[in-house]
């Protein structure tokens, strides 16, 4: 199978591509990425020097997509996501999360290790690893536990789980609060080069907490999750990840004071990283006014100063990945009294639309930074190889996004199984309108 | 006369003018309870459910006393005996007494917010009766109406609120409904017990008791909620009633004649000194009662005299 995309804004950062160009893909991998004038194929990028006059593909692909007017990146990963299965297969199946992933314009995917059971031993990731080979969209890479059931106790066979293929290690959603575990995990984390991708929330602060602690939930009278949660304990995995020499990226950060500890690390020199979720860089407590339970997430939607702080971090690089933290939940389970509702809300399907209307149209990023924090930087930190990028030889991994179609969440519409976004309603700006994993298309729009 | 609005959720939602209707209401309810037949004709064929997800005997009871002298059905449920225990959510609870076709559900729940999840669902109207440490609207109305009925007015008047600021729905309907009604509230209790953000109450705070109370027409105590309260937040009841407890002694510092008042239930010796709980300047047991004329009031108002409307 043989495709070109033609005419399309080709925007690879990591190969320092930004310019109007044909993409030729045979065998899953990009085979050229060049211009055609007439037909002489003219090979682009500073990676292959070989000779012009190649053959004019046109007249042997099986498929061509006219990509004029639109952006041809490095297929976009999601470094956070919930697919529930195995165990909440009524919420999220690795079948319907990576539909969804590929309508949200993600080639790749990594799937947090808190289903049930969790993924702490090399059997329940190579079942995730099987099942995404049957039946996903798109690539799925397991993040397996830090500790055995997640119970912050004991080390998992961080050996055995990497051999499986998990690409990054995480008690997402049950913090490691043992210190002395953190640090061992990390010090064993580096024997694997393998990142760890905590959830930073120190729990004592944060008990029974439902609400950021601000001005949102001391007139409602909520239970409030005081920042300071969440940094102490970014401040404690920062010292610890410089102490042991692993690698580290923040989940999720929401918070003013981690975004402090992060950039001041990263002056240092300190191997960590941090990822925003859309959500918490456009969305502040305020929406949690009505008892909104899709506004319920933990980290919680913090203050508009926070929110600030958090885009200005992103913009500058002191955060250099976007990530959803897609997080499925039946209906009858958020449609509940506030305290009793489950964390999280769906994310990969607005993701894009809605970092392209915040920030590509409000002129605060531009197109190649948004492709370098929703795929190229994923993969350099999870080291995920032939991905994040369009160089020749490259997986055939891509997306073609239309920055200015116009679109409307529609629930009806969702892939997910869940329904659980505030942005249902929302009206948006850009979209992915294909996704193409290992050369084959698996998401079109209609 | 009626409520422009369905429910009686918070006091937040009310405008001023509302606030003094219902009072007004009150006071003519008020006469009822003084009657030999304490029982009027205006709710005859309506049907009042207490849900009370929380323990609760004076407002569970001033509810159904005042549903009762204005001739209405009231049904209770408490959490012990009902469906609650057996796992049903409260948008089930709330469709099925919502089929029984009742004219106001009346509910008390831990959760912030849990009486707005019926309200938006439900026809009947909903009334607040505590929601977790959001609001508890009545008791502020009766307040209120306490205070308006011993001074005369509300405007200018000065409100010092004693206490755990922070878990207080009480204090926070109470806040409220003071600003509205034009009295300028003080706030005082220990650091640990005072809301982070009190700005977004409206109120000054400070931790300390005798600049809160120096200048009050009032000094609002509120109970310190033993049940609700970790190890962290207080050392020992013994140091709080040292430093916020309030009793003759620590009264000389206020102006003489300065009213007392309590929501209840007191614990004597902690917050409040017998001798101050039942002193002449004690408004506690006038607080009961005009809990049920404010109650009739806004059953009378929210089944809006419009039968056939509902």
């Amino acid at each position: 199978m043989r495709l070109l995309i033609t005419g399309g804004r080709v925007i690879d950062p990591a190969s320092g591509l930004d310019d109007t160009l044909d993409v030729l893909v045979e065998e899953g991998q990009i085979l050229q990425v060049g211009k055609v004038r007439g037909s002489a194929f003219r090979v682009q990028g500073k990676k292959n020097k070989k000779p012009t006059n190649q053959e004019p593909p046109t007249s042997s692909v099986d498929r061509v997509v006219d990509a004029t007017g639109k952006i041809v990146t490095p297929g976009l990963i999601d470094m956070h996501v919930h697919l529930r299965e195995p165990g909440r297969e009524d919420e999220e199946t690795i079948a319907s999360g990576t539909a969804a992933a590929a309508r949200g314009g993600f080639t790749s995917i990594c799937c947090m290790p808190n289903t049930e059971p969790v993924n702490d031993t090399a059997s329940v990731t190579e079942y995730i690893r099987e099942q995404a080979q049957k039946v996903g969209r798109v690539h799925v890479f397991p993040i397996g536990c830090i500790s055995r059931a997640q119970q912050g106790q004991g080390l998992t066979e961080i050996g055995d789980l990497v051999a499986a293929g998990c690409v990054g290690l995480s008690d997402d959603g049950r913090p490691v609060m043992n210190a002395e575990l953190m640090r061992r995990a990390m010090e064993y984390a580096t024997m694997f080069d393998i990142p760890l991708l905590p959830h930073c929330e120190e729990l004592s602060l944060s008990a029974g907490g439902v609400a950021h602690e601000g001005r949102v939930s001391t007139e409602l009278g909520l239970k409030g999750i005081p920042s300071t949660a969440e940094a102490v304990m970014v401040g404690r995995d920062i010292l610890l990840s410089e102490y042991t020499g692993a690698r580290l990226h923040i989940c999720h950060v929401s918070t003013d004071e981690s975004i402090r500890l992060i950039r001041e690390a990263r002056a240092r020199g300190v191997r960590v990283s941090g990822e925003a979720t859309p959500h918490h860089l456009i969305l502040t407590d305020e929406a949690v006014r009505g008892f909104t339970t899709n506004a319920k997430m933990n980290p919680p939607l913090r203050s508009a100063g926070h929110m600030t702080a958090l885009r200005e971090a992103l913009i500058d690089g002191t955060i250099e990945v976007i990530a959803t933290d897609h997080a499925p939940h039946a209906h009858a389970e958020k449609e509940t009294e506030f305290d009793y509702a489950p964390f999280g809300i769906i994310g990969l399907e607005t993701a894009l639309g809605l970092i392209l209307t915040e920030f590509f149209h409000s002129r605060l990023l531009t197109l190649p930074m948004i492709v370098e924090r929703m795929a190229t930087a994923p993969a350099r930190i999870l080291k995920l190889k032939h991905k994040g990028t369009l160089a020749v030889g490259a997986d055939a991994d891509i997306t073609i996004i239309d920055p200015d179609r116009k679109w409307t969440v529609e629930e009806h519409e969702l892939r997910s199984k869940s329904k659980n976004s505030p942005f249902i309603g929302w009206k948006l700006k850009g979209q992915a309108v294909m996704t193409i994993v290992a050369g084959q298309v698996v998401w079109e729009t209609p | 006369m009626t409520l422009k609005r369905k429910d009686l959720l918070t006091i937040r939602e009310l405008e001023p003018e509302e606030i003094h209707q219902i009072l007004d209401t009150a006071d003519s309810m008020k006469e009822i309870g003084t009657r030999e037949i304490k029982k009027v004709p205006a709710l005859r064929g309506k049907t009042v459910i207490n849900l009370f997800y929380e323990a609760s005997t004076r407002t569970r009871t001033s509810f159904e006393i005042a549903g009762k002298w204005l001739s209405a059905d009231v049904i209770n449920i408490a959490s012990t005996v009902s469906s609650m225990t057996k796992g049903e959510s409260l948008l089930d609870t709330g469709k099925t007494l919502q089929a029984m076709r009742p004219d106001v559900v009346i509910i008390r729940h831990p959760v912030p917010g849990a009486p707005k999840l019926l309200a938006d669902r439900l026809q009947a109207a909903i009334i607040n009766a505590g929601d977790g440490a959001h609001e508890h609207p009545t008791q502020a109305l009766l307040d209120l109406f306490t205070i308006r009925e011993r001074l005369g007015r509300l405007e200018g008047l000065r409100v010092a609120i004693v206490g755990d600021i922070s878990h207080s729905r009480v204090a926070r309907s109470n806040i409220q409904a003071m600003r509205k009604t034009g009295i300028e509230v003080r706030v005082a209790g220990p650091a640990t017990l005072l809301p982070r953000y009190p700005e977004q109450l409206g109120v000054q705070v400070t931790t300390d008791l005798e600049a809160a109370i120096a200048d009050a027409d009032v000094i609002m105590m509120l109970r310190i909620q033993r049940e609700r309260q970790g190890p962290t937040l207080l050392p020992s009841l013994r140091e709080y009633s040292r430093l916020f407890g309030l009793n003759v002694e620590r009264l000389k510092k206020a102006k003489e004649g300065v009213l007392i008042m309590h929501p209840g239930p007191l614990n004597r010796g902690v917050e409040i000194s017998p001798e101050v709980a039942d002193g002449p300047y004690s408004l506690i047991l006038d607080q009961v009662t005009n809990g049920l004329a404010i109650r009739m009031a806004l059953l009378y108002l929210l089944t809006g005299g419009h039968p056939a409307e509902r």
